[in-house]
């Protein structure tokens, strides 16, 4: 990128009328400005919905501004569902997996990577090859497996899997264990560090960002995942929040303000999160989506 | 062979007996290593499938044990009009959605490569869509799309246009389900895309243009190409997803796939046959028949890859 912009520099062919490129910037930005309002429209209306009462909300013709502003649909929305139980439901297969998913998934791309071993390749086209097989293949077999081992209507089908691994993690660490100079590694081999101590003190801190991707990526993964849990979770003392949202609508009607009140609330932390996380998430999309 | 030639010059080491486990020592590191995987890659991918492939050949409503009946459910599914609605359903969605999300994300990434001030913020909010659980983009765009108290059709009437049913209608709720999936997929996209675009060599555009070619013949000549392999990529990952769509419709029709099973595509219907008629053997059946689908048109894909797929020599990975 820096070796471009100096070519540019220094060709001075290459060089547009200021006026053109001010009219090129203008054109841009309104283009740019309008799709950004029509990507965030839907979320303006679901904030908007959100903090209204039920007649605003039955507003015809509708109505962007509510007026009286109330926050009653989200007390509401709490107690109209058990919320807070749901939430700690979601928080604890989101963390649960995502460590899972870092122990086992480092460990595996290490030896992907960094062991020389025979075997390694073909277990890595592996790797790839499940990543192609469509979920509904193995949907019913696990279903029965977990259910023979009484699991259903607990987390462990969820959790435990990710104890074993996760192909696209996999694939993820070892592309970026492959870009990680090997000389430190090899000075420790020499020095008689054993295999698991490089793994773990040498390897583990450099590779330290792609592993917040992947703890990222699936703490998002089960926060949003609705398949998992309804197949698995039959108690609604284990319902996650993505799976208890629907238990506002109910026989009378749907409860749109809750609802929306509720959707809020499951969708704000994951946008704050990214805020706070915005470099590692594009890394990871780059890196992952780049290198397939 | 290496030890005998040490051995025979002075042996600054200890010579030890080439024993199995030394010489295979890497071997078993990278297995120790990669066990959980293995054990992962038998237990929850290489024996469910060997078992689905079995249940698909039975009948089994898990209260009994399975009962063989040969291609009984293959036979069955050819004839199934639920089976063909859904891959209608599916086709459709299939059909617009991957080549929509690639030339939009394509065309949104172009735009936000112009280098103009504040891409960042643009980049976010592009983005922000993906971050949102499906169950939420569901139930907040059948919100938004609500014939009559949504604010979509009002914004429409500001236009002169009369909106349509949307999710309610037979005509409309294919369309509306590709437009949700859309506005969820295209943040995602579109920063591969990106990332993709800025690897495009400057230079080249560059002397492109000393030679005369216009922005179209830049685009067309000289970017698309370079994108090639990520359409490529993305083309595979959509036929995949497409397959395997299923929370938006079900969250959106509560599971009934209505109006009219206009919204029951095939992931819907399979997890209709599992889970509310407990037809097992039946749904592994519908499973293999769009695995073998799926496999089929990736292999199509793969095939004419190298007719329109660039790779720039002296690629690095």
């Amino acid at each position: 990128m820096n070796a471009s912009i100096a070519t540019s520099g220094v060709h001075p062919l290459v060089h547009r009328r200021p006026f053109r490129k001010t009219v090129e910037a203008v054109v841009t930005h309104v283009v740019l400005a309008i799709l950004g309002l029509v990507f965030l429209v839907p979320f303006l209306w679901l904030l908007s919905t959100s903090l209204k009462t039920d007649p605003q909300i039955f507003l015809f013709p509708p109505r962007w501004i509510p007026s009286p502003l109330t926050i009653d649909q989200y007390r509401l929305a709490l107690t109209t569902i058990p919320f807070f139980v749901y939430l700690k439901n979601s928080v604890v297969y989101c963390v649960i997996t995502a460590i899972g998913d870092v122990i086992s998934c480092s460990l595996v791309s290490y030896g992907l990577a960094r062991v020389r071993w025979r075997g390694r390749n073909a277990l890595f086209i592996v790797t790839i090859a499940t990543m192609l097989l469509p979920y509904q293949v193995t949907l019913v077999p696990l279903f029965i497996i977990f259910r023979t081992v009484g699991w259903v209507g607990t987390f462990l089908p969820l959790i435990v899997p990710h104890f074993f691994g996760s192909a696209f993690y996999i694939f993820l660490l070892r592309q970026f264990m492959l870009t990680i100079p090997m000389e430190l590694a090899d000075a420790a081999r020499i020095d008689g560090a054993s295999e698991f101590r490089i793994y773990r003190s040498i390897v583990i801190p450099l590779i330290r960002p792609a592993l917040a991707v992947v703890a990222l990526f699936q703490f998002l993964g089960a926060w949003g995942d609705f398949l998992g849990p309804l197949i698995y979770l039959t108690d609604q003392t284990t319902y996650t929040i993505s799976l208890g949202l629907q238990q506002y609508n109910t026989q009378y009607g749907t409860e749109w303000g809750q609802l929306m009140a509720a959707s809020t609330l499951l969708t704000a932390p994951i946008i704050v999160l990214f805020f706070f996380t915005q470099r590692t998430f594009i890394q990871g999309v780059t890196l992952t989506g780049l290198k397939g | 062979m290496a030890e005998a030639s040490t051995a025979a010059r002075r042996p600054v080491t200890p010579t030890r007996p080439a024993s199995f486990w030394y010489r295979e020592r890497a071997t078993i590191t990278g297995l120790l290593f990669c066990s959980p995987w293995i054990f992962g890659i038998l237990a929850f991918i290489v024996y469910p499938t060997i078992a689905s492939f079995y249940y698909s050949l039975t009948q089994y409503d898990l209260l009994q044990a399975p009962t063989f009946i040969g291609l009984g459910n293959y036979a069955q599914l050819a004839q199934d009009p639920n089976m063909l609605t859904a891959l209608y359903n599916t086709a459709y969605y299939m059909v617009l959605w991957i080549p929509l999300n690639i030339l939009l994300s394509i065309g949104v990434a172009l735009l936000l490569n112009l280098k103009v001030r504040g891409i960042a913020v643009y980049r976010t909010l592009f983005y922000l869509p993906v971050l949102v659980p499906a169950v939420a983009t569901s139930l907040l765009w059948v919100w938004f799309l609500n014939p009559q108290y949504g604010i979509a059709n009002w914004l429409l009437s500001l236009v002169g246009i009369a909106g349509p049913g949307w999710l309610a209608s037979t005509t409309w709720a294919k369309p509306s389900v590709i437009l949700i999936s859309l506005w969820g997929s295209i943040g995602n996209t579109m920063l591969i895309y990106l990332a993709s675009l800025q690897d495009v060599p400057q230079d080249l555009k560059d002397a492109a243009q000393v030679d005369g070619a216009n922005a179209w013949q830049r685009l067309v000549s000289i970017t698309l190409p370079m994108l090639t392999p990520v359409i490529f990529f993305e083309l595979i990952i959509g036929i995949i997803a497409g397959i395997q769509f299923f929370t938006i419709p079900y969250v959106i029709t509560g599971g009934t796939g209505n109006p009219a099973d206009s919204l029951t595509v095939f992931g819907l219907l399979l997890y209709r046959a599992a889970f509310f008629d407990f037809k097992m053997g039946y749904a592994s059946a519908m499973a293999w028949a769009a695995t073998v689908v799926i496999f089929l048109l990736t292999f199509i894909v793969f095939r004419t890859s190298d007719r329109w797929v660039y790779y720039q020599s002296g690629d690095t990975r």
